[in-house]
């Protein structure tokens, strides 16, 4: 059975369940073979059982999805993109399992990577999740960083 | 019109959600104006302003943005996703 054309070239996903890197790759490719690059990034927690022993993602349902959407049909304006995935995981989430998956594909490079940064970093500023860890002396919620909103600067004059 | 908290500010005001009337509340400053009244936990949910951001039918707004026919508003900190 081709699978590829039941396959979206442009989609998001919210979800608890870990995902398979490879496989999703695969499945971008799959419904283009004018892809010549795809680039992706994968966020991980970071953590031990001194600093942070598991992390919370809290999110708002239905505005999540529809944000991820947005910035995606922003990267889609910019860029020539043939493809793209945002997977964001949420629920509670251990040191090493991946938080977020952004692939980006595109005939040549230089758009698959830019356009692969571009949307992390949009997605880190207009995304409606929020992150609780869990330390040795309770539970705290992550405060947002202002590198986070500096990064966004560079993609105006773009 | 219904009204959503999220992370701390939510463990603050203890609720997730509520419905409101907004009474004569025209932006949603003005909403927040009128929630601090309730109580502590409001109180403190909304004590910095600048840590406070708003989606009005789930679109970040700015917080002088008029909520005249809106049927969801939330307030929550700044996200940190990613």
């Amino acid at each position: 059975m081709d699978g590829s054309a039941e396959i979206p070239a442009f989609s998001v996903s919210v979800q608890k369940d870990a995902f398979d890197i490879a496989a999703e790759t695969r499945a971008l490719t799959a419904t283009n073979s004018d892809i010549g690059a795809v680039v992706s990034f994968t966020g991980l927690v970071r953590g031990s059982p001194d600093t942070v022993r598991a992390m919370e993602l809290e999110h708002y349902p239905g505005m999540t999805e529809r944000a991820l959407s947005a910035i995606m049909d922003e990267a889609r304006d910019r860029w020539p993109l043939d493809g793209a995935r945002i997977i964001h995981r949420v629920g509670r989430l251990l040191p090493g399992e991946d938080i977020v998956l952004v692939l980006a594909a595109s005939r040549h490079r230089r758009a698959a990577f830019e356009a692969a940064e571009f949307l992390m970093d949009y997605l880190k500023t207009k995304a409606p999740f929020w992150k609780r860890e869990e330390t040795p002396e309770g539970a705290s919620w992550v405060d947002a960083r202002e590198s986070d909103d500096a990064a966004l600067e560079r993609w105006k004059s773009r | 019109m219904q009204v959503l908290y999220f992370a701390w500010m939510r463990e603050r005001i203890g609720r997730g959600s509520e419905e409101i009337d907004p009474g004569t509340a025209a932006t949603a400053m003005d909403v927040i104006d009128n929630l601090r009244q309730r109580g502590e936990g409001y109180a403190a949910a909304f004590e910095d302003i600048s840590a406070i951001r708003v989606a009005i039918d789930q679109e970040m707004a700015e917080l002088d943005a008029p909520i005249a026919g809106a049927r969801e508003l939330a307030f929550f900190p700044p996200v940190t996703g990613g």
